[in-house]
């Protein structure tokens, strides 16, 4: 990290990130038919970003392949090619080898170079171009390091000067007949091209060298360059910070002014460039034959050079910000479109902070929740102040402040799933092309926000259900189209809140769960036993149990008998519930229930044998207070409890936690409903409900490792630590007999 | 956070000497000692939240300055008779590897030198359970003083997911 080009580098891949994230959303707005003159624009200048920046870095591998992609785009741009669906697709293809080699580039991993070359070809197909790859070369040329004395080129005789190794290149003057029209930027390649360019003292002050400009135009082709100054009139009036040159390269072979435009692409802001056909006049161009922005320019230029006469030794900077200030007004074509790319990309404005110092107020939020308890606490408790006096009053106050604190810090936490989203609609098109059934990614809800790291470990699951609705979800074409439903099959994933929690659906349109099948495998398989009775939602969830396939044959995607159990398992680490909605010939929905986050938790505080346990809140359906008798045995040391017409198995807590040996129920106590599975319902006995608060969670798993039942750990008021329960956990490990009877029997 | 000094403090300390420095404690009648560099903090005994389904030499966790820590009995984890942890009982937290991990001794008695040489290795007749955890013997004043070897006094991911 202590190399700046690293951390530059760094910064352009997360910046390639966002200008990759603006090229899928660009073309999915043409894919759903929204576009507009501006949305191929957009899309082109992420791609064109994204070359600019690689070029920077010598990435050459990004900037052939997104040189081609924009060459294709730029084609659809000015109108030379109609965008259709597989013109769509490809760019959609492209843009993920785009992201691709972004990617290989960061980590330095090995590229799909066939599939590389594959897109390429296709593209070329596009472009009709075939100089193209050729300039996708361009960048590679090695510029050998040239010595040219800054005197000889700044020097005021204005005679012309030529590039070492370039003496032998004839005159300008006798260049064979050049075509005379003003239409450079059609890309006709058998012009000759002259161009005129004259820096700007921004373009000194920032660094740059006209020299190695120069010497890449020379690269391009042979060429002749002249340079010429403005009169100087007495030289006490000279500016030493003024420019006073311009050159005029003329080349002596076709070139492309693309090519030439690229030399100049990060200095196009800081010099007036006139890019031309035929044979240049130095005086009259820059004033006369430039286009009006360029005008603007230089006459920004001079008005600035007086006020540098009147002090010659005044610092930089405010010169500087006068120019900066004054650029708007006088923007170059180019300028106003990489400023317009700018405004696209950040509608609002944004800071890049590193996560782990968000992770570290986070984490000093909770102390100060933890704190703020521990001092309520010991003031209500020792002092017997009356509630209406100022401390209680503040302390309320405090106590609000706090969770408003800890609600904004956990908001910067939260990102929208769009970006997951469209990792999403990229494993859709995979699968789609991988198996051949056409499906079409509807997304909804793109603007939801969960916490980031939830966003990380989606991923997983999410791939595994998308390609699971692709290939077994939806029918292949043949059936679709016996069925009566269109030939593509439709995929929708969804986002929202719903009730303090995020909700995420993944549907197809398909022809919906096989339940005898899946009841048939499941026997094979041995996975329960042949002459179990199951009810339709429990032969869904079957779909979860490990080592669970229905896939007739294996494909590359899915059907290894690993994915539902394994999606269970990560939803269920994150703290979410899998459920499932299948209607035969309909479609099947899968849907993911996450907490808005994973840092705090709102929790019912329980004492159970002595010890201070956290139920999380969103597990418990209801709160029971039992009499003496409303437990009935089933079975020694089994007992449900009735509950509005149901018979609700239920579990002692202090005994499946270990904490005291099984007891006879006296029906005395607390019960808490918990429903760890749709449609399940357990109670769990405890002693007493003592509070019900916000608690910080504290992983267990780092520090110790996983304990069965138990989720994290917290710090409550006291300063002692509670367990917080994992209710799902705990039934699964339960000494409980399940109805379907497949589940392992655990002994505490 | 003085991690680096420490570890300076470490190093040029036993290169200078040959010698290392040792936390010496008491355990029922026996004496004990570990690597002080390893030693993060004494602290007071405090009452632990017991772990459900743990290995009964792991009394639970406490809360240190906002971190939960997980604190094993020393004792128990030795083989030797449990007591019931008392006021005056200590909790050495010590890092080992990559963990922090409290230990319940009786009392923390020396700060002991001792160069390599000083330094047996454990017979290997040795049958009691805790013997696999001592890593050297040395004779102080006519006490033994065991060294332990604090990566096998760590719970075992196995042991904890019993």
């Amino acid at each position: 990290m202590s190399d700046p080009m690293q951390e530059i580098m760094a910064s352009f891949f997360v910046e390639c990130e966002e200008l990759l994230e603006a090229l899928v959303d660009a073309l999915q707005t043409m894919a759903d038919g929204e576009a507009d003159g501006e949305t191929i624009n957009v899309a082109f200048r992420a791609v064109h970003s994204v070359k600019g920046g690689a070029g920077a870095f010598g990435l050459d591998e990004l900037v052939g392949f997104a040189h081609q992609f924009e060459t294709v785009m730029d084609l659809c741009r000015s109108g030379a090619l109609g965008i259709d669906d597989k013109l769509l697709d490809l760019f959609f293809r492209c843009s993920d080898m785009l992201s691709d080699l972004v990617r290989a580039s960061r980590d330095g991993t090995a590229i799909d170079a066939a599939g590389r070359d594959a897109l390429l070809a296709e593209l070329t197909l596009h472009s009709g171009d075939d100089d193209a790859g050729q300039q996708a070369d361009a960048p590679q040329i090695d510029f050998a390091p040239m010595a040219i004395d800054l005197d000889d080129l700044g020097g005021p005789d204005g005679e012309p000067f030529d590039l070492p190794g370039l003496d032998d290149l004839p005159d300008i003057g006798d260049l064979p007949g050049a075509a005379e029209d003003e239409t450079p930027l059609d890309g006709d390649a058998q012009r000759r091209l002259a161009v005129v360019f004259r820096a700007s003292p921004e373009l000194y002050e920032s660094g740059n060298d006209p020299r190695s400009l120069l010497k890449s135009l020379a690269s391009l082709a042979p060429c002749t360059i002249t340079v010429a100054c403005d009169p100087v009139s007495a030289l006490p009036d000279v500016s030493t910070l003024g420019s006073r040159l311009a050159w005029t390269i003329a080349f002596e072979e076709p070139v492309q002014p693309n090519a030439v435009r690229e030399i100049f692409e990060f200095v196009e802001d800081l010099c007036a460039l006139e890019i031309r056909a035929g044979d240049p006049d130095i005086t009259a161009t820059a004033p006369a034959a430039g286009p009006a922005p360029e005008d603007a320019e230089l006459a920004t230029t001079a008005t600035l050079l007086p006020a540098a006469d009147e002090d010659p030794i005044r610092d930089d900077d405010p010169e500087g910000d006068e120019q900066i200030a004054e650029a708007p007004a006088a923007p170059s074509p180019d300028a106003a479109r990489s400023g317009a790319a700018k405004t696209a990309a950040k509608p609002s404005a944004t800071v890049r902070v590193d996560i782990e110092r968000i992770d570290r107020l986070v984490n000093l939020v909770g102390e100060l929740v933890i704190n703020q308890a521990m001092l309520s606490q010991s003031i209500t408790a020792e002092n017997n102040i009356p509630a209406n006096s100022s401390v209680l009053v503040g302390l309320d106050e405090f106590l609000q402040l706090t969770r408003d604190i800890q609600e904004s810090v956990m908001m910067i936490r939260a990102q929208p799933v769009k970006s997951l989203f469209q990792r999403m609609s990229r494993i859709t098109r995979e699968a789609s092309a991988a198996i051949g059934k056409p499906v079409r990614l509807i997304t909804e809800g793109e603007a939801t926000e969960i916490d980031k790291t939830a966003i990380e470990r989606l991923a997983d699951p999410l791939t595994h259900m998308i390609r699971n609705a692709v290939d077994h979800g939806l029918e292949p074409p043949e059936a679709r189209r016996a069925a009566g439903k269109p030939e593509t099959g439709e995929i929708r994933l969804s986002a929202c809140h719903r009730s303090g929690r995020v909700l995420i659906e993944v549907s197809d349109n398909g022809g919906g769960i096989n339940r005898d099948k899946v009841k048939s495998i499941a026997i094979a398989k041995g996975l329960i036993p042949g002459d179990a009775v199951l009810t339709d939602p429990d032969i869904d969830q079957l779909l979860f149990l490990p080592g669970f396939s229905t896939a007739d044959k294996v494909s590359n995607l899915s059907g290894r008998g690993v994915g539902m159990d394994v999606v269970k398992t990560q939803i269920t680490a994150l703290g979410g519930r899998v459920g499932i909605d299948s209607a035969p010939g309909v479609g099947t929905t899968f849907s993911i229930s996450l907490p808005l986050t994973l840092a705090v938790l709102d929790g019912m505080v329980i004492s159970v044998a002595g010890e201070t346990l956290v139920v999380p809140l969103g597990a418990i359906v209801e709160t029971l207070s039992l009499t003496p008798g409303s437990l009935s045995p089933v079975s020694p040391g089994q007992y449900v409890v009735r509950v509005r017409e149901r018979f609700v198995p239920v579990l002692d807590l202090a005994t499946e936690l270990g904490y005291r040996a099984p007891r006879a129920a006296d029906g005395t106590g607390i019960a808490l409903l918990i429903s760890p599975e749709e449609g399940q319902l357990i109670a769990l006995l405890v002693d007493t409900i003592d509070d019900q608060r916000q608690v910080v969670i504290k992983g267990l798993q780092e520090s110790y490792g996983h304990v069965p039942g138990i989720a994290a750990a917290t710090i409550l008021g006291d300063g002692q630590i509670a367990l917080i329960l994992d209710p799902t956990d705990l039934v699964q490990n339960a000494s409980l007999p399940d109805d379907s009877g497949q589940k392992s029997r655990k002994a505490s | 956070m003085t991690e680096p000094l420490r570890q300076e403090f470490a190093a040029g300390g036993a290169a200078a000497t040959g010698e290392t420095e040792y936390l010496s404690f008491g355990l029922g009648d026996a004496e004990y000692s570990v690597e002080i560099m390893s030693v993060r903090e004494i602290r007071g005994w405090t009452r632990t939240t017991s772990l459900p389904h743990s290995p009964s030499y792991v009394r639970g966790v406490i809360n240190l300055r906002g971190a939960v820590l997980p604190v094993i009995d020393l004792a128990v984890r030795l083989g030797l008779p449990a007591t019931e942890p008392e006021d005056r009982n200590v909790i050495i937290v010590v890092d080992v590897e990559t963990r922090t991990m409290g230990r319940r001794v009786d009392a923390v008695s020396d700060i002991l030198t001792l160069s390599q040489d000083q330094l047996h290795p454990p017979p290997d007749v040795a049958t009691s359970p805790g013997a696999r955890f001592v890593k050297a013997l040395t004779i102080l004043d006519d006490r033994m003083v065991r060294v332990l070897d604090l990566a096998q006094v760590m719970p075992s991911s196995s042991e904890i997911s019993l």
